[in-house]
Parts: C-alpha cells; structure tokens; sequence
C-alpha cells in the first residue's frame, strides 16, 4: 500500500494505448501528434513517427520522428472518442478512490 | 527505474545525437551519455541551436549537464533527414543579431497588447508565466 500504487489509474491507462495516434499538447503551447510508444510512472511519454501541428513555428523539430516528452510538460493529451472507454474509467476510479479510502 | 519493456525509458536513448528542448525556449543538440530518474541529463559535444525564421546559428557548449525539471522534450534526430533542405545555416554574430531584433518585435507587440487591455480595463498578463517559452 504505497503512494505510488495508489496512482496507477492514468499509467494503467496510458499502457493500453499503446500503438493508438494521440496529440499532446505542452505547456509551452507546442502540439505533437503521434504514435504513443511507451509510458511509465511519471507519465513520461514517448512517441513515434511524431508531426508537430505547426511546423512554421516550430522549425527545429522538422527533422525528429520519435521523442521522449517528460511528464511534467504536458497539459492535454488527446484521444479519438472511440479509444477511450469512459465508464471502464469511471470505474476504475471509483475503486481506486474506494481503496485509498480503506487505507 | 525499471527496464520493463512498453516502459518509456531514456536508457536506449544513451550515446545517441538527441535534441534536447529547454522550459526557457533553447534548442540544445548533443550526444547523450547519462541519465536518471529526474531525466537529468549530461549531453557531450553539445550545440547550442538559434532558429529564426527558416535560418538558423549553432553554438558550440561542449558538455552540458543538464536539471531535468527544465526538460521539455527529447527528439531523436534522423541523421538522414538531418540537414533539412528547408533551414539554412548562417554565422554565429547573424543569428543572435537577427534573434535580437526579434527579441524587440516582441516586446513591442508585447507592450501594444498590454496596452490595449489596459484600455478596455483588463488585467494584462494574469496568467501565470514561470516559464519564458
């Protein structure tokens, strides 16, 4: 029952969109659209095959296709509706909720 | 850190030609030697890159260790793609003279803003900047 088991929801939800398309958007207002690779604990991403949504503005990534992008930057990801399954979600939270406040 | 695979791990990531975007704004270009779980950073034989517009100017910064909290994001470069078509190189004293002027623009367009919001009896500025993107 440590901290870090307590918030797996978002890092179990990640892993299973592995291989889907996603965009991120930065703090920084920079939009990345890409394959998702892999996550971990942090929420640290990484992406394949990236485009970046505005390219004039953003010249020095023209020629990066995968990225690692550190958690802590991010501030949308976003998802095709269909891939994201929000009553499995509401679930989970749910439970995860109802075991924190067991502990 | 674990090495589970599906895990999103900087090992693989060692010894190659990364670029390496700042919280500040910078562009820095190195080979990564090092990392841990904060994703700091020691980059070797590291260029500091300035784009502006579609030219741009390297710096040469040899080794650089760098806080992983000012870490956006890290892009593997494809040497094939590297030398884009698109950008043109142009000396160090150019770049930073044409990153000056652009520095001004924008804090003209910057003052004209604040300006304007002042005028309609708005708050210039309210959000939150604790970063110079």
């Amino acid at each position: 029952s440590t901290d870090a088991e307590n918030k797996m929801l978002f890092y179990s939800f990640f892993k299973s969109l592995v291989g889907k398309d996603v965009v991120v958007e930065l703090k920084n207002d920079l939009s990345i659209c890409g394959t998702l690779h892999s996550v971990d604990q942090f929420l640290n991403i990484k992406f394949t095959d990236i485009t970046v949504t505005d390219p004039d503005k953003y010249p020095h990534m023209l020629s990066v296709k995968n990225c690692f992008i550190r958690g802590s930057v991010v501030r949308y990801v976003q998802l095709p509706a269909d891939e994201c399954d929000t009553q499995l979600l509401q679930d989970a939270a749910r439970k995860e909720a109802a075991q924190n406040r067991q502990r | 850190m674990n090495y589970l695979p599906g895990t999103a791990s900087l090992v693989e990531e060692i010894d190659k030609k990364l670029l390496v975007v700042l919280r500040d704004g910078r562009t820095l270009i190195g080979y990564l030697r090092s990392i841990d779980q904060f994703a700091n950073l020691v980059l070797h034989r590291t260029i500091e890159r300035i784009h502006v517009g579609k030219k741009y100017g390297d710096i040469p910064r040899g080794i650089f260790v760098v806080r992983g909290e000012n870490v956006v994001l890290l892009g593997e470069i494809d040497l094939e793609n590297e030398n884009n078509p698109q950008l043109e190189e142009v000396p160090i004293d150019d770049i930073l003279e044409m990153q000056r002027e652009e520095q001004i623009q924008k804090q003209q367009e910057e003052e004209r803003k604040k300006k304007s919001m002042l005028e309609r009896g708005l708050q210039p500025h309210s959000e939150l900047h604790d970063d110079l993107f």
